[in-house]
């Protein structure tokens, strides 16, 4: 992110970051948790799930931010984030 | 079922029958997304769950019911209004949810709706509102937008549609709001402050159809939330009036009613029991 001036806490803040479990089978192949997140994390897996449905793959770990977005825009309940705890 | 051998760590599952998932809303559908914040707003809410109760009635939406390990009903076509507004009466002190479609609850139903939110029944009613008959096989809704083409209107709908939250507050719902499955935070905030809220609180969630209305007007399940994201507009507090929603120019959402009045209990104590206040 770019700050038209550094906030003069910007060293305190932390960014919160996560960890993204897909539930495979669940999925429905829909790209909404794809199309939506606001880090790109994911992008959709070549591999089809049992019901021949592509799911999402993590292609970003890293830039997750733990927004629980992907979790509450999926109509399958097949997808969630959890904390990484700070250090 | 043996066959279900899904193993999930998702923070939903102890709201949801689990057995039961995956559901049977096809990819894409909305209903799940709203379904998912329901659950989430009950919980977050810090409502008393072994008192909640949920009712939906017959739809795709009306398989919402089927779904929540809360104490649940699936009622018949257009009646989940009168069986949680009798829950409600019989037993006070449940907060009774009514979960289900724009066709249930408009259409068929529609009758059930105008008088509750009349008596400002207190039960707090979501309503998917995906513009279609869904289940049934993408027949015209009281919802369905002017000139839509669905099974039944094949050169299009030439009648407009109802506007819910004009409706609802005409009738005399105590609290209204009308989000997308793409808000999913304001939408859940919304209905956790509604369940916490006395009086008839009313929520449409505007939510793709892709079988039933998305294929008949070609528009695949991302197209409608890319239009959810660019055509929308919240302006809390505007008056119902004010709420359009035009799908090719703009579609107002937010919180417009929020306000106290007595429900039809107090009314009825007051009046018909008054030995009993
Ligand atoms: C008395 C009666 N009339 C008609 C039907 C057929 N029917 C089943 S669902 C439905 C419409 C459902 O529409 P909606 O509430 O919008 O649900 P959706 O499937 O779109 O979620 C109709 C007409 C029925 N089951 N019972
Ligand atoms: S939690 Fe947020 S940032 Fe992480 S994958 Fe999901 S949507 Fe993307
Ligand atoms: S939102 Fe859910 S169902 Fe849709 S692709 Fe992502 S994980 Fe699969
Ligand atoms: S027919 Fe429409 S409303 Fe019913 S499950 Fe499929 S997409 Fe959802
Ligand atoms: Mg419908």
């Amino acid at each position: 992110m770019k700050y038209w001036r550094v906030p003069l806490d910007s060293n305190d803040i932390a960014v919160s970051r996560g960890m993204v479990v897909i539930v495979e089978e669940r999925c429905k192949g829909c790209g909404y948790c794809i199309a939506f997140c606001p880090r790109n994390v994911l992008e959709l897996s070549p591999r089809y799930n049992v019901k021949g449905y592509h799911p999402p793959l993590v292609k970003k770990p890293d830039d997750c931010v733990n927004c629980h977005y992907c979790e509450t825009i999926c109509p399958d309940f097949a997808i969630y984030s959890l904390e990484i705890p700070g250090d | 079922m043996e066959k279900n051998k899904i193993r999930s760590d998702h923070p939903l599952d102890a709201m949801l029958r689990t057995d039961r998932i995956p559901h049977i809303w096809c990819p894409g559908c909305g209903i799940g997304t709203a379904f998912s914040a329901c659950m989430v707003a009950m919980q977050a809410s810090g409502i008393n769950l072994d008192k909640t109760v949920m009712v939906s009635g017959i739809g795709c939406s009306g398989r919402g019911a089927g779904y929540t390990r809360l104490d649940s009903y699936h009622t018949t076509h257009g009646r989940a209004i009168p069986f949680a507004s009798g829950m409600k009466l019989a037993n006070p002190e449940l907060n009774v949810v009514v979960f289900s479609g724009d066709g249930d609850l408009f259409a068929i139903g529609g009758n059930h709706f105008i008088h509750a939110a009349r008596r400002n029944m207190d039960i707090t009613v979501i309503c998917v509102n995906n513009l279609i008959y869904g289940m049934t096989g993408g027949q015209a809704a009281a919802t369905t937008p002017c000139l839509a083409k669905t099974t039944t209107t094949p050169l299009g709908n030439p009648d407009p549609p109802f506007s819910l939250p004009l409706l609802a507050f005409a009738s005399g719902a105590t609290y209204v709001a009308r989000w997308t499955i793409l808000h999913t935070r304001d939408l859940t905030k919304s209905i956790e402050e509604a369940l916490n809220r006395r009086g008839f609180s009313f929520i449409e969630v505007l939510a793709p159809c892709p079988t039933g209305y998305g294929r008949k007007n070609k528009e695949r399940s991302l197209d409608t939330l890319k239009i959810y994201q660019e055509r929308t507009v919240i302006k809390n507090g505007a008056h119902p009036m004010d709420a359009v929603m035009d799908f090719g120019n703009s579609i107002t959402l937010g919180k417009f009613v929020d306000h106290d009045r007595p429900t039809f209990s107090d009314n009825y104590d007051r009046t018909c029991r008054p030995h009993f206040a």
